[in-house]
């Protein structure tokens, strides 16, 4: 295959005050393609996932040591303005978080954030990510309604929808099916081997069929080191290292 | 059987000491309403008081009591929110902000006759300020400045912080974040926090006492810088002062009607606007 690398974390180390949680995390994030963050809980592959998008600035006394490339550019440098670095890099929550507003303003806030007025491209682009999302056909005749009032899978999706409204390079998933029954994770999937067309994901997961089947590439952390990575059908047919195997098998975790 | 004994005498000990709460707020509301029905007409509402406060009406006080309240609440739920906001969204964690949250708290403590005795040394006095609207607004607003400011704070508190991440991750700035998602969010709790304070603002004594009020005035006030009746003085005064007790105690009772029924009305209009918002988001 002939792969691009789209993002790179280098040699990075991250600590809450003084506590390591994570050591020397080296990854390279394909183009178009899905990239998946495994490891038993507390492994900190949510803690890795919030500082692709500087999440994380807003926890207090946490340090961040190497850098984290996009095409090539630091996102953690001198220069960089840390609400572009969101907006190129878009993130999907763990629990759907849709805003106390109709669905039609979840998704035109992203785009109203960055300053657009234009209605009409509006209307245009918030239509568009919905049907991106594959939510078009369940909320076409209701976009007025508040978004609180959809079930836990379409408010998900809606959150994806969101993301999309801002064109983002990068589409960052924390466990985004963790909280979601199994028709609603199946859509989710689905969704993504569509997405990862047009984007580049990251997601994390606790769910290993779900790395399996979604996956082009696998990292497995465990206590913030990174233990394996590679090609998904590699870590999970023929991992290089035995704590690898011990995890997926399900010896524990 | 003896648990079933335990579980309805429990029910019945609840549901009667939630009885008693509404009979006592019932049995005022009959006795005011009794009271003061008869001393209300037309002219006591539209008038101003004549003949040493034994005949006329009090409107003057009424539109007092307006201004008072909507003045003070203009100063303080601004200063409020934005206090507020800055405790909950910006400060850092230190030793600053712990001794602003003490004081925000002992300001709550403080007996409302002393915020009148400040309010008369400092804006009467010292700013010059006379007796007036403005001293009595100002004063009245550093009253209800600590329960407009924890009811925000606790508002704001209360909005998920996934609301901030969502709108933060899609590249909004913290105070567009803070202006478009959390304050909105905070909207129905911030006006409950508004409601008890217009409450209290309108039926306060003392913190009038000596920064706004005059017992006795034959028109309205001209600009902010003149005396004011309000309802709760003009009681006090019609129970205190004159020669004429009993047809001025008909004129207190009609003074207290006119003020539950203010307060009442507010109320009920700042829940109606609450629920509305509600159901909108």
């Amino acid at each position: 295959m002939d792969e691009k690398v789209r993002m790179e974390i280098k040699n990075m180390n991250f600590y809450y005050g003084t506590k390591q949680a994570l050591c020397d995390i080296n990854i390279q994030v394909y183009r178009n393609r899905v990239t998946a963050i495994i490891g038993p809980s507390g492994c900190g592959k949510s803690t890795l996932i919030r500082l692709l998008n500087r999440m994380n600035d807003l926890i207090p006394h946490a340090r961040i040591e190497g850098e984290v490339l996009l095409d090539g550019h630091n996102i953690y440098g001198p220069d960089e303005d840390v609400v572009d670095v969101r907006r190129k890099i878009g993130m999907v929550f763990q629990k759907p978080n849709p805003f106390p507003k109709s669905i039609f303003e979840n998704v035109a806030y992203g785009l109203r954030v960055n300053g657009i007025k234009d209605r009409q491209y509006i209307r245009r682009k918030v239509e568009k990510s919905i049907k991106d999302a594959a939510l078009w056909g369940e909320v076409k005749d209701r976009l007025n309604d508040s978004a609180l009032a959809l079930s836990g899978g379409q408010q998900q999706r809606l959150c994806i929808a969101r993301a999309l409204a801002v064109e983002p390079e990068v589409l960052l998933m924390d466990e985004p099916a963790s909280a979601l029954d199994p028709t609603s994770t199946s859509k989710i999937e689905e969704l993504i081997q569509e997405l990862k067309k047009r984007y580049t994901i990251i997601i994390v997961t606790h769910n290993m069929q779900q790395a399996a089947r979604i996956s082009d590439y696998t990292a497995f952390l465990m206590l913030g080191q990174m233990v394996e990575y590679d090609l998904t059908p590699k870590i999970f047919t023929n991992p290089a290292k035995k704590v690898t195997e011990d995890y997926i098998t399900g010896r524990f975790g | 059987m003896n648990k079933d004994i335990t579980q309805k005498l429990g029910f019945i000990c609840l549901s009667l000491c939630a009885l008693i709460t509404v009979f006592f707020l019932g049995t005022l509301i009959y006795f005011i309403v009794v009271r003061g029905a008869g001393a209300i007409s037309w002219q006591f509402l539209t008038d101003v008081p004549r003949k040493f406060m034994t005949q006329g009406g009090v409107a003057p006080a009424i539109v007092g009591t307006f201004y008072l309240t909507l003045g003070s609440i203009m100063i303080a739920l601004p200063l409020g929110l934005a206090c507020a906001v800055y405790l909950c969204e910006y400060s850092p964690k230190s030793v600053v902000v712990n001794i602003i949250r003490i004081s925000i708290n002992n300001l709550a403590g403080v007996p409302s006759v002393v915020f009148g005795l400040f309010g008369m040394a400092v804006f009467v006095k010292f700013l010059g300020f006379g007796v007036s609207i403005l001293s009595g607004c100002l004063t009245l607003a550093i009253m209800v400045l600590p329960s407009i400011i924890s009811a925000s704070q606790e508002s704001l508190m209360a909005v998920p912080q996934s609301y901030r991440e969502a709108s933060l991750a899609l590249g909004a700035t913290q105070w567009y974040t803070i202006k478009k998602i959390v304050v909105p969010s905070a909207l129905p709790g911030i006006l409950t926090g508004v409601i008890l304070s217009v409450g209290r603002v309108a039926g306060e004594t003392a913190p009038i006492l000596f920064t706004a009020g005059t017992f006795y005035m034959r028109g309205y006030p001209k600009s902010i810088f003149s005396e004011v009746m309000a309802l709760p003085y003009h009681i006090y005064a019609l129970m205190t002062e004159g020669a004429h007790p009993v047809a001025q105690t008909k004129i207190a009772y009609g003074c207290a009607l006119i003020l539950l029924i203010l307060v009442l009305t507010v109320s009920t209009l700042a829940i109606f606007i609450r629920q509305k918002q509600r159901s909108m988001s």
